[in-house]
């Protein structure tokens, strides 16, 4: 039994769907699974799944060759039975593994997506035209353009956010000096080497992910040592939606999972385009796509451990761009965590992303609106939460900040109620006392819960003044944990990595003096 | 138990907040040992000097939580688990203190007007007045003007606090201090008010001598008043 990890919080989950609604679903993806079935490019893949009893077609398609796969509803219940409902995703500090049980709603928060920019944020003063004595702050926002020493800055501020639970690289590396082919050891290097909690991404280069894993064994201390804590894991969005299985990414899953490290089988079509808007359609097609997924895993070596990848969005119907802080997001969502709950599959699921391009009170609705239904929903593993802006294109470190607070609230509020015999004896005890008392007041009482943290505390970042200066107070309070010492791995084991990884840059090096 | 043990295990208690023996306080283990109440007891058993109890064992014991409340280690549940203990150690010492010619910092008579019949911020103030060192008469809540005032006169209290929560209640502050005015004593006490809708201006209004947003700005007023 896992003696340490972290608590995360143990929901009693909201659920939209009936349990004869989930086996419609179900039933309708195994439609879609056995006609139109899939298209598949990938060779591999194709051989394997005709291996196990699937009908497959090759067919030309344009200058590609693609493969029709129809499956039966017994050869993908079979494989996806395979997968385990249990497993750990391990972290440097044992204290931050991550216990995922499909069969419990124990719900984490972690960061996501790759985008492409960092968004600081500048209090600015201003002064009034009519009268110069009144002055007000506001934020200016800039953009930068991601690289490796800003992704290691997330990753040291990630580790310092208390709910944030594990880390998905929030912001691509584009330094000049990063191609394709180093790609995927810088991300991985500046994550591990500047947080403690479990490190998630995607992988730019098969050829990559033998480095990759070698060096998560020497931060581990050895094969056998990172199989039993895996301190990374891989994220592969395995279909291009409506249900193509795309070549290098299924390659990837063959990689990832003859090494033995735990992997999200993600998908994300959008409603609208790419998927049915209705719900009922977005999660038949969103669930066979998946289970597809699952199933190729289970196929190449049975028993991998795999997440249930969901990342349903809608389309905005005028440009038809993502739209992630609308209602139906909240609605494929949860439903896609009772699929998974059904299937007993820990789902990896989606939050806090909104479509607001800079922190502010859209950007604190939509996100609200996600993280508290996705917590609510028992999802096991909530990526995307932390700092995310303009759909998935921004990450804004004082956002992160931000969300940090709101998702603290969430798990507080979230957490089981503690009625039980015990509780209430000392309760009727306390309250005959108090009436017993001359001022009739219970806040003595209240001092035990409140100094073991039972109680919540007023909001972070309120201003006792008659104005509003959240974001003010975030950018302070970030400034100080930016303060605290990153948790760089010891020399010995840098010196180990860059002697047996190439391709990693010089300027990564910082090491605990 | 020695005299000083007995004095530091008091200033200790007051700090932990513990007024009785099954009270917890903040570290392991202490339940079911003397707290505040039975400690000061033998300490009079003992006839320690009152004077040396309530400076060393109470006085200093609260300068420590006032630090801590100052450094966000306690909250308001603290300071009034510490202030009740002080004023229930005071009601124990009163006597002796009388015995001892030592006199309190004064009557502070305290009601929520007519009408009203919250009392949460009142009985806030009252706990911690009397772990201030006054002596708090409550009078309750819903209390008549007439009958406020009459208690003014019966106790010649130098001090009167005045409590309201509704914006329909308020005004009755008012009524008090004409009716003070009208009786020819408003010139010997001095009326504080307190209350979520009350402010320093409706204290202006009304001619209070205070506005107290709080507890513990009522203590810092009847200091500078005493001054």
């Amino acid at each position: 039994m896992l003696d340490k990890f972290r608590e995360g919080v143990l929901v009693k989950p909201y659920e939209r769907l009936s349990l004869e609604q989930v086996k419609w679903l179900d039933e309708a993806s195994m439609q879609i699974l056995a006609d139109p079935g899939i298209w598949c490019y990938n060779e591999r893949a194709a051989k394997l799944f005709k291996k196990h009893g699937a009908d497959v077609r090759e067919e030309r398609e344009g200058y590609s060759t693609c493969w029709r796969v129809s499956f039966s509803s017994g050869l993908i219940k079979e494989a996806v039975a395979q997968a385990p409902s249990r497993f750990v995703l391990g972290a440097r500090k044992p204290e931050n593994r991550l216990l995922l049980d499909a069969l419990v709603p124990r719900v984490y928060f972690g960061s996501g997506s790759e985008a492409n920019v960092w968004i600081d944020v500048e209090m600015e003063p201003f002064a009034s035209i009519n009268n110069p004595d009144i002055q007000v702050k506001v934020p200016i926002f800039h953009k930068r353009r991601g690289d490796s020493s800003l992704l290691c800055r997330a990753a040291r501020l990630c580790e310092q956010l208390e709910h944030l639970d594990f880390f998905i690289r929030p912001l691509n590396i584009q330094d000049p000096e990063v191609t394709s082919k180093n790609h995927d050891v810088n991300k991985f290097f500046a994550s591990l080497n500047n947080t403690t909690k479990h490190v998630q991404a995607g992988l730019t280069e098969t050829e990559s992910l033998k480095d990759v894993v070698r060096m998560a064994e020497i931060i581990a201390g050895g094969p056998q040592a990172l199989k039993e804590n895996p301190i990374i894991s891989f994220i592969t969005c395995v279909f291009k939606s409506p249900l193509q299985l795309v070549d290098d990414t299924t390659e990837k899953v063959f990689g990832v999972v003859e090494t033995g490290l735990p992997i999200v089988i993600s998908s994300s079509p959008q409603g609208g385009s790419s998927a049915p808007i209705q719900e009922a359609g977005m999660v038949a097609q969103i669930n066979a796509e998946i289970l597809a997924g699952i199933t190729l895993t289970q196929l190449i070596r049975e028993g991998s451990p795999v997440l249930y990848g969901s990342v349903p969005v809608r389309a905005r119907l005028d440009d038809l761009h993502d739209m992630y802080g609308c209602p139906e997001f909240n609605q494929y969502n949860i439903d896609c965590v009772q699929m998974a709950r059904f299937y007993e599959v820990p789902c990896y699921s989606t939050a806090g992303v909104g479509d607001a391009k800079v922190p502010g009170m859209q950007a604190t609705f939509e996100k609200l609106f996600t993280h508290l239904h996705m917590a609510m929903s028992g999802a096991q593993y909530i990526h995307y939460a932390f700092g995310l802006l303009d759909r998935t294109n921004s990450f804004c470190p004082v956002q992160a900040v931000l969300d940090n607070e709101q998702i603290g609230k969430i798990k507080h509020c979230l957490r089981a109620a503690r009625v039980e015999p015990s509780v209430v004896d000392d309760m009727l005890k306390t309250i005959r006392k108090v009436m017993g008392s001359p001022h009739r007041l219970y806040a003595r009482h209240s001092r035990k819960a409140m100094h073991a943290g039972e109680v919540s505390s007023p909001y972070r970042f309120e201003t006792k003044e008659w104005k509003d200066n959240v974001l003010e107070n975030a950018l302070e309070y970030m400034k100080q944990l930016e303060k605290e010492a990153p948790p760089y791995l010891d020399q010995t084991t840098v010196e180990q990595i860059f002697n047996e990884i190439p391709g990693l840059l010089p300027g990564l090096r910082q090491t605990v003096s | 138990m020695g005299k000083n043990e007995l004095l530091e295990k008091i200033a200790f208690n007051v700090i932990q907040g513990r007024l009785e023996a099954e009270d917890e306080g903040f570290d392991e283990g202490l339940e079911g040992k003397p707290a505040v109440t039975e400690l000061v007891k033998e300490a009079i058993e003992q006839e320690l000097d009152p004077k040396i109890i309530v400076l060393k064992g109470l006085t200093e014991a609260m300068e420590v939580v006032g630090k801590k409340f100052e450094g966000e280690d306690y909250l308001i549940p603290d300071m009034l688990a510490s202030a009740e203990c002080v004023g229930t150690a005071m009601d124990l010492l009163s006597d002796h203190l009388a015995g001892a010619g030592v006199e309190g910092k004064g009557k502070f008579i305290i009601a929520t007007v007519a009408g009203d019949l919250h009392d949460i911020g009142k009985n806030i103030v009252a706990i911690m007045l009397k772990g201030a060192g006054y002596e708090v008469i409550d009078l309750g809540t819903n209390v008549p003007t007439e009958q406020i005032v009459e208690e003014v006169k019966k106790h010649q209290a130098p001090y009167l606090g005045l409590s309201a929560l509704l914006t329909t209640t308020m005004r009755v502050m008012g009524e008090v201090i004409e009716k003070l005015t009208e009786e020819g004593i408003r010139s010997k006490v001095k009326v504080l008010i307190g209350g979520a809708p009350t402010s320093q201006e409706f204290s202006d209004q009304i001619g209070a001598d205070a506005y107290c947003k709080d507890a513990f700005q009522s203590i810092d007023v009847l200091k500078a008043l005493a001054s």
